[in-house]
């Protein structure tokens, strides 16, 4: 059973934790033509921006309410009233998507109540859903704000089938959380059309954020699912969800339309992918398709070829729990063991991790933890970067944001080929470290070396491991 | 100590600023933030600005009190470069929760202070008050003093939420905060009389070390650098320095004025983009210093300098001046930038299409318009649409501006080149301008940009993504055209004046108003020019339908 501990700290250092609204926005950056909107003071959105830009280095839209000390006191029904009518006038969007923030919420604006009232004003935006989600940020993560705005989405956005609409066996909708790069989506797609499934994605940012060149300039997203698209999700004959985050949506969507959902936690290793293919042989009714038991098959072997390096190996990791709980298994079933694990926030699959204990923390917790349990790999978001400077072990970045490194959007971790290259990738960089850090020398094994930890750890290394 | 508001509308008051110094007394008391519009506005916040002013102060502790958003969101994302410390780059925050909103913040704001001092020692903490502990009344003024007192570590409350304002305004509040509980606290070790403060420098990508070798060669000494690569006790005790540069921006003019104020150190506005600004702001720091009682030796010594740097620099920049024949450049920068870079690139043979003048002053215009004549497209503001078809319809070759506008460029298959603050090369003095003109040189001819341009064999020669959007986007003003010929109007919206933004319906009205004849008389009654919209302006007073519509600025707009 793992303990799950939440340090007594007033001061988070080198947060690890983002914040829920731009989770949430996030979410909404995976439809077509939409603007997500920050209900708060134009820096909520600005730093958002940054980030994003910087992670996927794409335009990214994203807007804001623009709240001044002024109408923080009064409140933010004009703001919020002018947002929309200017983006809709101006950017012309299929949806608006709206968050809150900490200023916001500790105001106690009722967007809901005010976006009543400028539908009966304007019926000009009769037409034009917007979406309102409560995201403060002095509460929960930015997995928190993705999940929570999907649920949302699919409450707004689907229609209820009529009676005796007859479900489409082939249509299947897919319910990815945020730990998914559109890389990800990518191959999830390719291999439910290999099944002859066709899904759709909610939110899909594989079509908005997988770094294609547009047709034309657009101030909205240039991709993603359609909310008419969005609509028919009722029809389908399976849901399935990704990620233990998504399990609100899921039920939101068998709730309202009666569509049944699979929830799979993790796609990410030989087992949860048996589990998956196996489900959409199983759905579809056709046998697996020889390229999957191909790539089994090379998945199996690279396995055989990457134990050498990860089995042993003493991880440290900090990740949001879906995403954590993901990699931290696959490495775990791999030989390798859990010594640290932080997160951001609450969830239900914590309680699976294969560690002694999973702290609710900040980058300097898992630092802390990685230097006094001995870890030597790190797979953390780019924050990581300085303290795997001071740890000087080997760090693979994972997660947002990713920003001193190319190609963020396009790694790819699910499916028997996106584990398969993912190990090589870990393993890669564990020989790296060893050929740096790690090559043995006529003292390495004498004994006057031992009583420093460094000496004790690097004379492990280089007998434990010599097959590289 | 003043309150919050006070600052803001002092702050608004500057007197050191040439805008404000031209505005009328009602429009100075409005203050000089732009009222930003919801829905379209894209800067970042007054906390924002305050902690980019501050936090290149390497041996700080910039502890940030607030829900996660603000320090979670945003930490370690600068590009300043620091000599030593690397406690800058610790993100802290208090992370506030709900539980926090409810019974105040100020306790743990203080614990987390407390757990600072005793993990990490630091010369001082910078405290940032955000939003939401502004709205629930944390008082973190009196937070730091008592923390102060007890722990005997500066601890400095800077008062800059997000929602009080602008980047700009959060700098300038940043400078607040310096000017009143940090400069004039500390005595320096020693003083000459070559010392030196450079104001509003952050030492990007390591930038300020592309000067400081001319300073150290000349015996000057940068006695505090605000912010970058600083240090608390050099920025504490720069108020023993002889002279002063601010250093391209005019966001901490509030603390350059003050400290001539205060402590009688004059100061002067210089860049080091450029050879001709580098020497002009060498000139101008021996010119002070030697005021302020420098051996008179220093100016000559400084000449020296500049011819030797001059000369190499030229010498650097002269193998690229053939190929650069004819490349036409649009810069999309802020102020000061936009005429210090154009002579940098007009010494490299380099054509000027346009340049912002966005945040630019009336000085930094008329400066333009020296640097390339009357005809200088200055451009108020461009749409991130304006810009693509500008990039699109290959009318200029490349373009030079921040990370913001860096897609608009790139997601038309055109060179482009980051200029601003996220950028990872340094561009400053004689060396920095050299690299720009390289790094120019290397984005121009690369030989992707052919093959990127090229439709794949399978599609038609107009079925592709690179020549779709130049046709559809060449609807556009044929359309116009037809539509004119039926009903023989241009659309009053129609811009007639580029420069300044113009459109035809404030010429139409001015002329019907005030019976106008001549095309000075409509300069004179507008903001047109007069320069490339004369034509236009004649066809309007004739009568006739417009006739010359130049190809780049149909584009611009």
């Amino acid at each position: 059973m793992v303990i799950v501990t939440t340090p007594n700290k007033a001061c988070a250092v080198n947060p690890l934790k983002m914040s829920q609204p731009i989770g949430g926005a996030f979410a909404f950056m995976g439809l077509r033509g939409a603007m997500p909107l920050l209900h708060g003071p134009q820096g909520c959105t600005s730093f958002g921006l940054t980030l994003f830009v910087r992670h996927f280095r794409e335009p990214v839209p994203l807007q804001t309410t623009a709240m001044s000390e002024v109408t923080t006191v009064l409140g933010g029904y004009e703001n919020v009233e002018q947002a929309i009518l200017n983006i809709h006038n101006r950017a012309k969007p299929e949806i608006i998507g709206i968050c809150s923030t900490g200023v916001t919420e500790t105001n106690g604006d009722d967007v809901d109540a005010y976006i009543k009232l400028i539908r009966e004003k304007h019926p000009q935006l009769d037409k034009l859903p917007l979406i309102y989600v409560s995201t403060p940020d002095f509460k929960d993560a930015f997995q928190d704000g993705w999940g929570k705005t999907v649920a949302r989405m699919v409450e707004v956005l689907v229609e209820v089938p009529a009676a005796e609409t007859v479900r489409n066996p082939a249509q299947v909708n897919v319910l990815p959380g945020c730990h998914l790069t559109p890389g990800d989506l990518d191959e999830l797609r390719i291999i439910f059309e290999d099944f002859g499934l066709q899904p759709s994605f909610l939110p899909d940012l594989a079509g908005s954020l997988d770094g294609h060149i547009p047709e034309h300039f657009t101030a909205t997203t240039i991709g993603g699912i359609g909310i008419d698209d969005v609509a028919r999700m009722g029809r389908a004959g399976w849901t399935i969800a990704i990620g233990a985050q998504m399990r609100r949506a899921a039920e939101a969507m068998q709730d309202k339309t009666g569509v049944p959902f699979r929830l799979f936690e993790r796609l990410c290793g030989l087992v949860p992918n048996d589990d998956f293919i196996a489900f959409l042989s199983e759905i579809s009714g056709r046998p697996v398709p020889s390229r999957y038991r191909r790539q089994r098959g090379q998945l199996v072997d690279a396995m055989l070829d990457a134990h050498f390096q990860i089995g042993g190996r003493r991880l440290a990791i900090g990740a949001e729990p879906d995403l954590l709980f993901d990699l931290s298994s696959m490495l775990h079933e791999m030989g390798a063991q859990v010594s640290a694990a932080v997160t951001t926030t609450q969830s239900a699959v914590l309680e699976q991790i294969k560690a002694k204990e999973v702290q609710i923390g900040d980058l300097e917790d898992l630092e802390d933890l990685a230097r006094s349990r001995d870890c030597d790999l790190l797979i953390t978001h780019s924050h990581g970067r300085q303290a795997a400077t001071r740890l000087k072990i080997p760090f693979h970045r994972a997660g947002f944001p990713m920003f001193d490194r190319l190609g963020a959007g396009h790694q790819v971790s699910v499916g028997y080929r996106g584990t398969r290259n993912l190990i090589f990738e870990i393993a890669n960089l564990v020989i790296a470290d060893r050929e740096a850090n790690h090559a043995p020398t006529p003292d390495s094994w004498r004994s006057a070396t031992l009583p420093s930890r460094s000496g004790r750890r690097s004379s492990i290394d280089s007998t434990e491991r010599s097959i590289a | 100590m003043s309150s919050l508001p006070a600052t803001v509308q002092d702050v608004f008051n500057e007197p050191g600023c040439a805008k404000n110094a031209n505005k009328s007394q009602a429009e100075r008391n409005k203050g000089c933030t732009r009222q930003l519009k919801p829905g379209s506005a894209a800067g970042g916040c007054a906390f924002d600005g305050a902690k980019i002013a501050l936090q290149p102060f390497t041996d700080v502790a910039h502890l940030v009190h607030g829900p996660i958003a603000c320090e979670g969101n945003s930490w370690d994302n600068r590009g300043s470069v620091s000599s030593g410390p690397n406690l800058w780059r610790t993100g802290f925050t208090t992370d506030l929760t709900e539980t926090d909103i409810v019974f105040g913040g100020e306790k743990r704001l203080y614990k987390a202070i407390k757990q600072i001092i005793d993990k990490c020692d630091p010369s001082a903490i910078f405290v940032y008050q955000t939003c939401v502990p502004a709205m629930i009344g944390d008082d973190i003024n009196a937070v730091c003093k008592a923390a102060s007192q007890r722990f005997g570590t500066p601890v400095i409350p800077v008062n800059s939420p997000g929602f009080v304002g602008s980047k700009n305004l959060g700098n300038k509040l940043a400078g607040e905060a310096l000017l009143e509980h940090v400069i004039g606290t500390q005595e320096p070790d020693c003083t000459t009389p070559y010392d030196i403060n450079l104001i509003g420098e952050y030492n990007l990508s390591g930038e300020l070390w592309q000067v400081k070798p001319l300073f150290d060669e000349l015996g000057i000494r940068i006695l505090s650098c605000i912010a970058g690569d600083g240090k608390y006790h050099e920025v504490a005790s720069s108020h023993r320095a002889r002279a002063a540069m601010m250093v391209c921006s005019r966001a901490m003019i509030n603390v350059a004025r003050k400290m001539e104020e205060r402590y009688g150190i004059p100061f002067f506005e210089g860049s080091f983009y450029g050879i001709q600004d580098s020497s002009d702001a060498l000139r101008e720091i021996a010119r002070l210093l030697v005021e302020r009682g420098a051996p008179e030796d220093l100016i000559g010594r400084t000449e020296a300098v500049i011819a030797r740097e001059e000369a190499r620099a030229r010498a650097a920049i002269e193998p690229y001046r053939p190929r650069f024949k004819g490349k036409k450049v649009l810069l999309m920068t802020g102020g000061v930038k936009s005429w210090s870079v154009v002579a940098a690139l007009q010494e490299a043979g380099l054509e000027l299409v346009g340049t912002s003048v966005k945040k630019s002053t009336k000085e930094d215009k008329e400066r333009i318009k020296h640097l390339i004549g009357q005809d200088a497209h200055m451009i108020e503001d461009m749409t991130p649409r304006e810009m693509y078809k500008m990039l699109k319809d290959a009318k200029a070759d490349i373009m030079l501006s921040g990370g913001k506008s860096q897609f608009v460029a790139l997601k038309a298959a055109m060179p482009w080149l980051d200029i601003n603050q996220e950028r990872c090369h340094a561009y400053m003095g004689y060396v920095g301008i050299v690299k720009l003109v390289e790094e120019i040189d290397k984005a121009l001819f690369n030989p992707m940009w052919e093959q990127l341009r090229r439709p794949p064999p399978w599609d038609g020669p107009t079925e592709n993504w690179q020549t779709t959007p130049v046709a559809q986007l060449d609807v556009q003003p044929i359309e116009i055209v037809a539509d004119r010929t039926l009903t023989q109007r241009t659309p009053r919206a129609r811009r007639i004046c580029f420069c300044n933004t113009v459109d035809l319906g404030t010429i139409e009205d001015a002329i019907r108003s005030h019976n106008l004849t001549s095309v000075e008389a409509v300069t004179q009654h507008t903001q047109a020019v007069g320069g490339c919209c004369r034509r236009r302006i004649e066809d309007i007073l004739a009568g006739r339908p417009i006739s010359w519509w130049p190809a780049t600025l149909q584009a611009a707009e």
